[in-house]
Protein backbone atom coordinates (compact mmCIF):
# COMPACT_ATOMS: atom_id res chain seq x y z
CA UNK A 1 0.00 0.00 0.00
CA UNK A 2 1.19 3.47 -0.83
CA UNK A 3 2.33 5.66 2.05
CA UNK A 4 1.09 8.80 0.38
CA UNK A 5 -1.90 8.47 -1.88
CA UNK A 6 -3.39 11.47 -3.62
CA UNK A 7 -6.53 11.17 -5.71
CA UNK A 8 -8.08 13.81 -7.94
CA UNK A 9 -6.60 16.73 -5.98
CA UNK A 10 -8.03 20.15 -6.73
CA UNK A 11 -6.80 23.44 -5.31
CA UNK A 12 -8.59 26.71 -5.96
CA UNK A 13 -7.40 30.02 -4.58
CA UNK A 14 -10.17 32.57 -4.34
CA UNK A 15 -9.88 36.19 -3.39
CA UNK A 16 -13.14 38.07 -3.70
CA UNK A 17 -14.55 37.27 -7.11
CA UNK A 18 -11.19 36.18 -8.51
CA UNK A 19 -10.57 32.44 -8.70
CA UNK A 20 -7.43 30.63 -9.65
CA UNK A 21 -7.72 26.92 -10.25
CA UNK A 22 -4.10 26.05 -9.50
CA UNK A 23 -4.28 22.26 -9.35
CA UNK A 24 -6.80 20.30 -11.44
CA UNK A 25 -7.44 16.69 -10.68
CA UNK A 26 -3.93 15.50 -9.93
CA UNK A 27 -3.49 11.93 -8.69
CA UNK A 28 -0.36 10.06 -7.68
CA UNK A 29 0.84 7.55 -5.13
CA UNK A 30 4.19 7.27 -3.44
CA UNK A 31 5.33 4.05 -1.78
CA UNK A 32 7.25 3.96 1.48
CA UNK A 33 10.94 4.68 0.93
CA UNK A 34 10.37 5.91 -2.60
CA UNK A 35 11.47 9.24 -3.99
CA UNK A 36 8.92 10.85 -6.25
CA UNK A 37 9.53 13.90 -8.43
CA UNK A 38 7.14 16.52 -9.70
CA UNK A 39 8.44 18.52 -12.64
CA UNK A 40 6.99 21.45 -14.47
CA UNK A 41 7.50 25.04 -15.50
CA UNK A 42 6.84 27.99 -13.18
CA UNK A 43 3.16 28.30 -12.35
CA UNK A 44 2.36 24.70 -13.25
CA UNK A 45 1.03 24.09 -9.73
CA UNK A 46 3.77 21.73 -8.61
CA UNK A 47 4.61 23.60 -5.40
CA UNK A 48 0.92 24.04 -4.69
CA UNK A 49 0.52 20.26 -4.58
CA UNK A 50 3.06 20.14 -1.74
CA UNK A 51 1.44 23.03 0.08
CA UNK A 52 -1.94 21.35 -0.27
CA UNK A 53 -0.58 18.20 1.38
CA UNK A 54 0.60 20.32 4.31
CA UNK A 55 -2.66 22.20 4.60
CA UNK A 56 -1.07 25.48 3.50
CA UNK A 57 -3.18 25.69 0.34
CA UNK A 58 -6.98 25.38 0.13
CA UNK A 59 -7.96 21.90 -1.07
CA UNK A 60 -11.27 22.14 -2.94
CA UNK A 61 -11.60 18.57 -4.08
CA UNK A 62 -10.11 15.11 -3.96
CA UNK A 63 -8.52 13.11 -1.17
CA UNK A 64 -5.10 12.91 0.43
CA UNK A 65 -4.34 9.70 2.29
CA UNK A 66 -1.33 8.97 4.43
CA UNK A 67 -0.96 5.35 5.52
CA UNK A 68 -4.45 4.78 4.17
CA UNK A 69 -5.93 7.38 6.48
CA UNK A 70 -7.65 10.31 4.86
CA UNK A 71 -6.48 13.68 6.16
CA UNK A 72 -9.06 15.89 7.83
CA UNK A 73 -9.27 19.56 6.87
CA UNK A 74 -7.47 20.53 10.06
CA UNK A 75 -4.18 18.72 10.37
CA UNK A 76 -3.73 16.92 13.69
CA UNK A 77 -0.50 17.20 15.70
CA UNK A 78 0.58 13.69 14.69
CA UNK A 79 0.45 14.77 11.03
CA UNK A 80 3.34 17.15 11.62
CA UNK A 81 5.40 14.31 13.03
CA UNK A 82 4.82 12.28 9.88
CA UNK A 83 5.19 14.93 7.20
CA UNK A 84 7.63 17.83 7.05
CA UNK A 85 8.66 20.23 4.33
CA UNK A 86 11.81 21.98 3.13
CA UNK A 87 11.14 25.27 1.41
CA UNK A 88 12.62 26.70 -1.73
CA UNK A 89 14.31 29.86 -0.53
CA UNK A 90 16.54 29.39 2.52
CA UNK A 91 16.76 33.17 2.85
CA UNK A 92 13.02 33.34 3.49
CA UNK A 93 12.40 30.16 5.44
CA UNK A 94 14.38 30.98 8.60
CA UNK A 95 13.10 33.51 11.13
CA UNK A 96 15.55 36.44 11.02
CA UNK A 97 15.54 36.95 14.80
CA UNK A 98 15.86 33.34 15.89
CA UNK A 99 19.12 31.49 16.42
CA UNK A 100 19.64 28.06 14.87
CA UNK A 101 19.21 26.65 18.37
CA UNK A 102 15.79 28.27 18.73
CA UNK A 103 14.73 27.13 15.26
CA UNK A 104 15.59 23.52 16.08
CA UNK A 105 14.44 23.34 19.69
CA UNK A 106 11.04 24.96 19.17
CA UNK A 107 9.43 21.98 17.35
CA UNK A 108 10.83 19.73 20.09
CA UNK A 109 9.21 21.95 22.71
CA UNK A 110 5.89 21.96 20.83
CA UNK A 111 5.80 18.17 20.69
CA UNK A 112 7.10 17.68 24.21
CA UNK A 113 10.41 15.93 23.54
CA UNK A 114 12.53 15.59 26.65
CA UNK A 115 16.17 15.25 25.53
CA UNK A 116 16.20 18.44 23.49
CA UNK A 117 19.86 19.34 23.99
CA UNK A 118 21.20 16.11 22.51
CA UNK A 119 18.61 16.05 19.75
CA UNK A 120 19.50 19.57 18.59
CA UNK A 121 23.21 18.74 18.55
CA UNK A 122 22.56 15.45 16.77
CA UNK A 123 20.37 17.18 14.17
CA UNK A 124 23.13 19.67 13.40
CA UNK A 125 25.64 16.85 13.17
CA UNK A 126 23.38 14.93 10.77
CA UNK A 127 23.25 17.76 8.24
CA UNK A 128 26.99 18.35 8.41
CA UNK A 129 26.98 21.46 10.60
CA UNK A 130 29.06 21.44 13.76
CA UNK A 131 28.20 22.69 17.23
CA UNK A 132 29.71 26.05 16.30
CA UNK A 133 26.62 26.83 14.27
CA UNK A 134 24.16 26.23 17.06
CA UNK A 135 23.85 29.76 18.40
CA UNK A 136 24.23 31.66 15.16
CA UNK A 137 21.59 33.86 13.61
CA UNK A 138 20.52 33.27 9.99
CA UNK A 139 22.35 36.39 8.82
CA UNK A 140 25.59 34.76 10.01
CA UNK A 141 25.03 31.79 7.68
CA UNK A 142 25.51 31.25 3.95
CA UNK A 143 22.71 30.07 1.68
CA UNK A 144 23.87 26.45 1.76
CA UNK A 145 24.24 26.51 5.54
CA UNK A 146 20.78 27.99 5.88
CA UNK A 147 19.31 25.24 3.74
CA UNK A 148 21.07 22.66 5.91
CA UNK A 149 19.47 24.24 8.97
CA UNK A 150 16.09 24.12 7.21
CA UNK A 151 16.66 20.42 6.47
CA UNK A 152 17.66 19.81 10.09
CA UNK A 153 14.47 21.56 11.19
CA UNK A 154 12.37 19.35 8.93
CA UNK A 155 14.10 16.20 10.18
CA UNK A 156 14.10 16.97 13.87
CA UNK A 157 10.57 15.64 14.40
CA UNK A 158 11.63 12.41 12.66
CA UNK A 159 9.01 12.49 9.92
CA UNK A 160 8.48 9.64 7.46
CA UNK A 161 7.68 11.84 4.49
CA UNK A 162 9.77 14.82 3.48
CA UNK A 163 8.31 17.28 1.00
CA UNK A 164 11.05 19.14 -0.85
CA UNK A 165 10.00 22.30 -2.66
CA UNK A 166 12.85 23.07 -5.06
CA UNK A 167 15.35 22.66 -2.22
CA UNK A 168 18.35 23.66 -4.30
CA UNK A 169 17.08 26.15 -6.86
CA UNK A 170 18.16 29.14 -4.77
CA UNK A 171 21.70 27.80 -4.30
CA UNK A 172 24.95 27.92 -6.27
CA UNK A 173 25.68 24.95 -8.53
CA UNK A 174 28.44 23.62 -6.26
CA UNK A 175 26.29 23.92 -3.13
CA UNK A 176 23.36 22.32 -4.98
CA UNK A 177 25.28 19.10 -5.39
CA UNK A 178 26.29 19.10 -1.71
CA UNK A 179 22.71 19.57 -0.53
CA UNK A 180 21.37 16.95 -2.95
CA UNK A 181 23.97 14.44 -1.78
CA UNK A 182 23.07 15.25 1.81
CA UNK A 183 19.39 14.62 1.07
CA UNK A 184 20.25 11.38 -0.73
CA UNK A 185 22.38 10.17 2.17
CA UNK A 186 19.73 10.98 4.76
CA UNK A 187 17.09 9.14 2.77
CA UNK A 188 19.31 6.10 2.60
CA UNK A 189 20.04 6.22 6.33
CA UNK A 190 16.50 6.74 7.52
CA UNK A 191 14.40 5.15 4.82
CA UNK A 192 12.53 8.37 4.23
CA UNK A 193 9.95 8.97 1.55
CA UNK A 194 10.58 12.05 -0.58
CA UNK A 195 8.32 14.11 -2.77
CA UNK A 196 10.61 16.45 -4.66
CA UNK A 197 9.37 19.38 -6.69
CA UNK A 198 11.74 20.88 -9.21
CA UNK A 199 11.89 22.56 -12.58
CA UNK A 200 15.30 20.99 -13.12
CA UNK A 201 15.03 17.59 -14.83
CA UNK A 202 18.61 16.65 -14.02
CA UNK A 203 17.97 17.13 -10.29
CA UNK A 204 14.87 14.96 -10.51
CA UNK A 205 16.69 12.34 -12.61
CA UNK A 206 19.41 12.22 -9.95
CA UNK A 207 17.08 12.06 -6.96
CA UNK A 208 13.87 10.32 -7.96
CA UNK A 209 12.81 6.86 -9.09
CA UNK A 210 9.56 8.07 -10.57
CA UNK A 211 8.28 11.46 -11.60
CA UNK A 212 5.23 13.30 -12.80
CA UNK A 213 5.26 16.11 -15.33
CA UNK A 214 2.79 18.91 -14.68
CA UNK A 215 1.52 21.73 -16.84
CA UNK A 216 -1.23 24.28 -16.15
CA UNK A 217 -2.21 22.52 -12.94
CA UNK A 218 -2.69 19.15 -14.60
CA UNK A 219 -0.61 16.01 -14.68
CA UNK A 220 0.75 15.53 -18.18
CA UNK A 221 2.66 12.29 -17.84
CA UNK A 222 4.12 9.93 -15.29
CA UNK A 223 7.57 8.52 -15.99
CA UNK A 224 10.17 6.33 -14.39
CA UNK A 225 13.81 7.28 -14.07
CA UNK A 226 14.69 4.78 -16.81
CA UNK A 227 12.23 6.25 -19.29
CA UNK A 228 13.50 9.73 -18.44
CA UNK A 229 17.08 8.70 -19.08
CA UNK A 230 16.22 6.98 -22.35
CA UNK A 231 14.15 10.09 -23.11
CA UNK A 232 11.17 8.07 -24.21
CA UNK A 233 8.42 10.53 -23.42
CA UNK A 234 4.96 9.93 -24.77
CA UNK A 235 3.64 13.46 -24.52
CA UNK A 236 4.64 16.47 -26.61
CA UNK A 237 5.05 18.74 -23.62
CA UNK A 238 7.39 16.32 -21.87
CA UNK A 239 9.52 16.09 -25.00
CA UNK A 240 9.77 19.88 -25.15
CA UNK A 241 10.73 19.94 -21.50
CA UNK A 242 13.41 17.33 -22.14
CA UNK A 243 14.85 19.33 -25.02
CA UNK A 244 14.77 22.52 -22.96
CA UNK A 245 16.66 20.79 -20.18
CA UNK A 246 19.61 20.16 -22.51
CA UNK A 247 20.47 23.84 -22.55
CA UNK A 248 20.33 26.38 -25.37
CA UNK A 249 22.96 25.06 -27.76
CA UNK A 250 22.14 21.39 -27.35
CA UNK A 251 18.47 22.16 -27.87
CA UNK A 252 19.24 23.91 -31.14
CA UNK A 253 21.19 20.93 -32.42
CA UNK A 254 18.46 18.56 -31.34
CA UNK A 255 15.86 20.52 -33.26
CA UNK A 256 18.07 20.78 -36.33
CA UNK A 257 18.66 17.05 -36.57
CA UNK B 1 39.50 50.85 23.97
CA UNK B 2 41.76 49.47 26.66
CA UNK B 3 43.57 46.14 26.44
CA UNK B 4 41.48 44.60 29.22
CA UNK B 5 38.30 45.14 27.20
CA UNK B 6 39.52 43.29 24.13
CA UNK B 7 38.73 39.68 25.14
CA UNK B 8 35.26 40.68 26.21
CA UNK B 9 34.74 42.44 22.90
CA UNK B 10 35.89 39.38 21.01
CA UNK B 11 33.62 37.20 23.11
CA UNK B 12 30.69 39.44 22.24
CA UNK B 13 31.48 39.65 18.53
CA UNK B 14 32.30 35.95 18.14
CA UNK B 15 31.00 34.31 14.98
CA UNK B 16 30.51 31.07 16.86
CA UNK B 17 28.74 31.81 20.12
CA UNK B 18 28.68 28.86 22.48
CA UNK B 19 25.57 29.68 24.47
CA UNK B 20 22.20 31.33 24.09
CA UNK B 21 23.30 34.14 26.36
CA UNK B 22 26.40 34.88 24.33
CA UNK B 23 24.40 34.93 21.08
CA UNK B 24 21.86 37.33 22.55
CA UNK B 25 24.40 39.61 24.19
CA UNK B 26 26.48 39.62 21.02
CA UNK B 27 23.47 40.68 19.01
CA UNK B 28 22.72 43.46 21.48
CA UNK B 29 26.35 44.61 21.43
CA UNK B 30 26.31 44.80 17.64
CA UNK B 31 23.15 46.91 17.76
CA UNK B 32 24.78 49.15 20.35
CA UNK B 33 27.90 49.57 18.18
CA UNK B 34 25.69 50.64 15.27
CA UNK B 35 23.70 52.96 17.52
CA UNK B 36 26.87 54.55 18.89
CA UNK B 37 27.84 55.72 15.42
CA UNK B 38 24.91 58.11 15.41
CA UNK B 39 25.95 61.27 17.31
CA UNK B 40 22.48 62.84 17.44
CA UNK B 41 20.96 59.61 18.72
CA UNK B 42 23.59 59.51 21.46
CA UNK B 43 22.63 63.08 22.43
CA UNK B 44 18.99 61.95 22.56
CA UNK B 45 19.92 58.97 24.70
CA UNK B 46 21.93 61.29 26.95
CA UNK B 47 18.94 63.60 27.43
CA UNK B 48 16.62 60.69 28.22
CA UNK B 49 19.12 59.18 30.68
CA UNK B 50 19.52 62.61 32.28
CA UNK B 51 15.74 62.81 32.67
CA UNK B 52 15.73 59.42 34.37
CA UNK B 53 18.61 60.36 36.69
CA UNK B 54 17.04 63.71 37.58
CA UNK B 55 13.76 61.94 38.32
CA UNK B 56 15.47 59.38 40.56
CA UNK B 57 17.59 61.91 42.47
CA UNK B 58 15.06 64.75 42.44
CA UNK B 59 15.16 65.02 46.24
CA UNK B 60 18.93 65.47 46.25
CA UNK B 61 19.09 67.83 43.28
CA UNK B 62 16.27 70.18 44.15
CA UNK B 63 17.48 72.84 46.63
CA UNK B 64 13.97 73.79 47.79
CA UNK B 65 10.68 72.04 48.43
CA UNK B 66 8.66 72.05 45.19
CA UNK B 67 5.30 72.38 46.91
CA UNK B 68 5.81 74.65 49.92
CA UNK B 69 5.88 78.38 49.25
CA UNK B 70 8.76 80.60 50.31
CA UNK B 71 8.35 84.02 51.89
CA UNK B 72 5.45 85.48 49.96
CA UNK B 73 6.48 89.09 50.74
CA UNK B 74 10.05 88.94 49.51
CA UNK B 75 10.48 85.79 47.37
CA UNK B 76 7.64 86.06 44.85
CA UNK B 77 8.51 86.16 41.12
CA UNK B 78 12.22 86.64 41.75
CA UNK B 79 14.20 86.55 38.49
CA UNK B 80 16.80 83.80 37.95
CA UNK B 81 19.82 84.20 40.23
CA UNK B 82 22.31 81.93 42.03
CA UNK B 83 19.82 81.52 44.87
CA UNK B 84 17.04 80.54 42.51
CA UNK B 85 18.54 79.19 39.27
CA UNK B 86 15.29 79.54 37.37
CA UNK B 87 13.70 82.23 39.54
CA UNK B 88 10.54 81.78 41.59
CA UNK B 89 6.86 81.74 40.70
CA UNK B 90 3.91 83.73 42.03
CA UNK B 91 3.67 81.42 45.06
CA UNK B 92 7.35 82.13 45.86
CA UNK B 93 8.28 78.50 45.00
CA UNK B 94 11.66 77.79 43.46
CA UNK B 95 11.03 76.99 39.78
CA UNK B 96 14.21 74.91 39.42
CA UNK B 97 13.05 72.60 42.21
CA UNK B 98 9.64 72.34 40.63
CA UNK B 99 11.07 71.55 37.20
CA UNK B 100 13.32 68.89 38.77
CA UNK B 101 10.40 67.27 40.59
CA UNK B 102 8.21 67.68 37.52
CA UNK B 103 10.55 65.28 35.68
CA UNK B 104 9.10 62.50 37.85
CA UNK B 105 5.58 63.24 36.67
CA UNK B 106 6.73 63.49 33.06
CA UNK B 107 8.62 60.24 33.26
CA UNK B 108 5.69 58.53 34.96
CA UNK B 109 3.29 59.68 32.25
CA UNK B 110 5.62 58.58 29.46
CA UNK B 111 6.45 55.22 31.02
CA UNK B 112 2.90 54.32 31.99
CA UNK B 113 1.47 55.32 28.62
CA UNK B 114 4.14 53.22 26.88
CA UNK B 115 3.49 50.25 29.16
CA UNK B 116 -0.28 50.43 28.68
CA UNK B 117 -0.58 51.45 25.03
CA UNK B 118 2.19 49.37 23.40
CA UNK B 119 0.88 45.91 24.43
CA UNK B 120 -2.70 46.85 23.50
CA UNK B 121 -1.59 48.09 20.10
CA UNK B 122 0.63 45.07 19.48
CA UNK B 123 -2.03 42.60 20.58
CA UNK B 124 -4.82 44.14 18.50
CA UNK B 125 -2.62 44.70 15.45
CA UNK B 126 -0.93 41.31 15.31
CA UNK B 127 -4.15 39.43 16.03
CA UNK B 128 -6.02 41.32 13.32
CA UNK B 129 -3.21 40.91 10.82
CA UNK B 130 -2.52 37.24 11.53
CA UNK B 131 -6.09 35.93 11.47
CA UNK B 132 -7.45 38.30 8.84
CA UNK B 133 -11.08 37.97 7.75
CA UNK B 134 -13.73 38.91 10.25
CA UNK B 135 -11.33 39.26 13.17
CA UNK B 136 -9.37 41.77 11.14
CA UNK B 137 -12.45 43.70 10.04
CA UNK B 138 -13.90 44.01 13.53
CA UNK B 139 -10.65 44.92 15.28
CA UNK B 140 -9.57 47.42 12.67
CA UNK B 141 -12.98 49.15 12.56
CA UNK B 142 -12.75 49.61 16.33
CA UNK B 143 -9.27 51.03 15.79
CA UNK B 144 -10.64 53.33 13.10
CA UNK B 145 -13.23 54.68 15.50
CA UNK B 146 -10.47 55.64 17.94
CA UNK B 147 -8.39 57.11 15.13
CA UNK B 148 -11.29 59.21 13.89
CA UNK B 149 -11.05 61.59 16.85
CA UNK B 150 -8.23 64.08 17.25
CA UNK B 151 -6.09 62.77 20.07
CA UNK B 152 -6.28 65.73 22.44
CA UNK B 153 -10.06 66.03 21.97
CA UNK B 154 -10.60 62.35 22.78
CA UNK B 155 -8.25 62.61 25.77
CA UNK B 156 -10.19 65.68 26.90
CA UNK B 157 -13.45 63.75 26.65
CA UNK B 158 -12.04 60.84 28.67
CA UNK B 159 -10.60 63.11 31.33
CA UNK B 160 -13.87 65.00 31.50
CA UNK B 161 -15.68 61.71 32.04
CA UNK B 162 -13.14 60.22 34.46
CA UNK B 163 -12.44 63.46 36.35
CA UNK B 164 -9.30 65.60 36.27
CA UNK B 165 -6.03 64.30 37.69
CA UNK B 166 -2.70 62.95 36.50
CA UNK B 167 -3.77 59.27 36.73
CA UNK B 168 -6.83 59.85 34.60
CA UNK B 169 -4.77 61.89 32.17
CA UNK B 170 -2.42 58.90 31.80
CA UNK B 171 -5.33 56.52 31.20
CA UNK B 172 -6.86 58.93 28.68
CA UNK B 173 -3.59 59.35 26.79
CA UNK B 174 -2.97 55.60 26.78
CA UNK B 175 -6.47 54.92 25.44
CA UNK B 176 -5.95 57.42 22.67
CA UNK B 177 -2.43 56.42 21.66
CA UNK B 178 -2.71 52.67 20.95
CA UNK B 179 -4.54 52.80 17.57
CA UNK B 180 -1.52 53.92 15.51
CA UNK B 181 0.52 51.07 17.04
CA UNK B 182 -2.20 48.59 16.16
CA UNK B 183 -2.19 49.86 12.59
CA UNK B 184 1.56 49.60 12.36
CA UNK B 185 1.67 46.12 13.92
CA UNK B 186 -1.07 44.91 11.57
CA UNK B 187 0.75 46.21 8.51
CA UNK B 188 3.95 44.47 9.61
CA UNK B 189 2.05 41.27 10.42
CA UNK B 190 0.49 41.18 6.96
CA UNK B 191 3.94 41.09 5.39
CA UNK B 192 5.19 38.47 7.88
CA UNK B 193 2.12 36.22 7.84
CA UNK B 194 2.69 34.62 4.45
CA UNK B 195 6.44 34.14 4.68
CA UNK B 196 7.98 30.69 4.55
CA UNK B 197 9.28 30.81 8.11
CA UNK B 198 5.76 31.28 9.44
CA UNK B 199 4.57 28.45 7.15
CA UNK B 200 7.45 26.35 8.50
CA UNK B 201 6.59 26.88 12.15
CA UNK B 202 2.93 26.24 11.37
CA UNK B 203 4.04 22.95 9.84
CA UNK B 204 5.79 22.14 13.09
CA UNK B 205 2.37 22.20 14.70
CA UNK B 206 2.71 25.49 16.57
CA UNK B 207 -0.48 27.07 17.91
CA UNK B 208 -1.61 30.50 16.75
CA UNK B 209 -0.77 31.90 20.18
CA UNK B 210 2.80 30.62 19.93
CA UNK B 211 3.22 31.90 16.39
CA UNK B 212 1.92 35.36 17.22
CA UNK B 213 3.81 35.78 20.49
CA UNK B 214 7.03 34.07 19.51
CA UNK B 215 7.38 34.77 15.82
CA UNK B 216 5.24 37.70 14.73
CA UNK B 217 5.52 40.05 17.71
CA UNK B 218 9.34 40.08 17.86
CA UNK B 219 9.45 41.27 14.27
CA UNK B 220 6.78 43.94 14.81
CA UNK B 221 8.28 45.04 18.08
CA UNK B 222 11.15 47.10 16.74
CA UNK B 223 9.03 49.29 14.47
CA UNK B 224 6.49 49.73 17.25
CA UNK B 225 9.23 50.67 19.73
CA UNK B 226 10.56 53.23 17.26
CA UNK B 227 7.10 54.65 16.81
CA UNK B 228 6.46 54.76 20.57
CA UNK B 229 9.75 56.56 21.16
CA UNK B 230 8.97 59.10 18.47
CA UNK B 231 5.50 59.51 19.99
CA UNK B 232 6.93 60.18 23.45
CA UNK B 233 7.31 63.86 22.59
CA UNK B 234 3.66 63.95 21.55
CA UNK B 235 2.64 62.16 24.75
CA UNK B 236 4.57 64.67 26.87
CA UNK B 237 2.96 67.52 24.95
CA UNK B 238 -0.51 66.00 25.33
CA UNK B 239 0.07 65.54 29.06
CA UNK B 240 1.34 69.11 29.24
CA UNK B 241 -1.64 70.26 27.18
CA UNK B 242 -4.06 68.54 29.57
CA UNK B 243 -2.14 70.08 32.46
CA UNK B 244 -2.29 73.47 30.75
CA UNK B 245 -6.07 73.16 30.42
CA UNK B 246 -6.31 72.21 34.09
CA UNK B 247 -7.42 68.64 33.36
CA UNK B 248 -4.15 66.86 33.99
CA UNK B 249 -2.02 67.27 37.09
CA UNK B 250 -3.74 69.35 39.74
CA UNK B 251 -2.12 72.16 41.76
CA UNK B 252 0.18 72.17 43.59
CA UNK B 253 1.74 69.26 41.65
CA UNK B 254 4.77 70.52 39.70
CA UNK B 255 3.67 69.29 36.27
CA UNK B 256 5.41 71.18 33.47
CA UNK B 257 2.31 71.93 31.40
CA UNK B 258 0.40 73.16 34.44
CA UNK B 259 3.39 75.35 35.36
CA UNK B 260 3.31 76.97 31.93
CA UNK B 261 -0.40 77.56 32.34
CA UNK B 262 0.22 79.26 35.69
CA UNK B 263 2.99 81.41 34.24
CA UNK B 264 1.18 82.59 31.12
CA UNK B 265 -0.70 85.26 33.07
CA UNK B 266 2.49 87.22 33.57
CA UNK B 267 4.51 86.01 30.60
CA UNK B 268 5.60 89.51 29.53
CA UNK B 269 6.68 90.83 32.93
CA UNK B 270 8.04 87.65 34.49
CA UNK B 271 9.05 85.56 31.47
CA UNK B 272 10.94 82.88 33.40
CA UNK B 273 7.88 81.46 35.11
CA UNK B 274 6.46 79.98 31.89
CA UNK B 275 9.71 79.72 29.94
CA UNK B 276 11.67 77.42 32.25
CA UNK B 277 9.20 74.49 32.23
CA UNK B 278 8.76 75.19 28.51
CA UNK B 279 12.47 74.66 27.95
CA UNK B 280 12.26 71.45 29.96
CA UNK B 281 9.41 70.12 27.77
CA UNK B 282 11.26 71.18 24.64
CA UNK B 283 14.49 69.48 25.69
CA UNK B 284 12.90 66.19 26.71
CA UNK B 285 10.72 66.05 23.59
CA UNK B 286 13.78 66.68 21.45
CA UNK B 287 15.69 63.99 23.33
CA UNK B 288 13.01 61.37 22.68
CA UNK B 289 12.77 62.34 19.02
CA UNK B 290 16.52 62.05 18.50
CA UNK B 291 16.55 58.73 20.33
CA UNK B 292 13.66 57.44 18.21
CA UNK B 293 15.41 58.47 15.01
CA UNK B 294 18.57 56.68 16.08
CA UNK B 295 16.63 53.56 17.06
CA UNK B 296 14.97 53.54 13.67
CA UNK B 297 18.37 53.51 12.01
CA UNK B 298 19.59 50.47 13.94
CA UNK B 299 16.39 48.50 14.57
CA UNK B 300 14.40 48.90 11.38
CA UNK B 301 14.33 45.38 9.92
CA UNK B 302 14.13 46.75 6.41
CA UNK B 303 17.42 48.56 6.87
CA UNK B 304 19.35 45.33 7.49
CA UNK B 305 19.63 41.97 5.81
Amino acid sequence: MALLDIKDLNVTFSKGAERVHAVRGVSFAVAEGESYGIVGESGSGKSTVLRAICGLAPVTGGTIRIDGQQLADDRRPDFYRKVQMVFQDPYASLHPRHTVDKVLSEPLAIHGFSDRETRVEQALEDVGLGKGFRFRYPHQLSGGQRQRVAIARALILEPRILLLDEPTSALDASIQAEVLNLLDRIRGERGLTYVLVSHDLSVVAHMCERLMVMQHGQAVEEMTRASLQSRSATQDYTRKLLIASLGYRAAQEEQAS
Amino acid sequence: MSVADTPRREWLLSDQPTSRRQARLGQMYRTWLAFRQNKLAMIGLGIVLLLVLVAIFADLIAPYDPLISGDLRTARLVPPSWDHLMGTDDQARDIFSRVVHGSRLTLMVVALVAIIATPIGLLVGTTAGYFGGWTDTILMRITDIFLAFPRLILALAFVAALGPGIENAIIAIAITSWPPYARLARAETLTIRDTDYIAAIRLQGASSLRIISGHVVPLCLSSVIIRVTLDMAGIILTAAGLGFLGLGAQPPQPEWGAMIAAGRRFLLDFWWVATMPGIAIFTVSLGFNLLGDGLRDVLDPKGRG
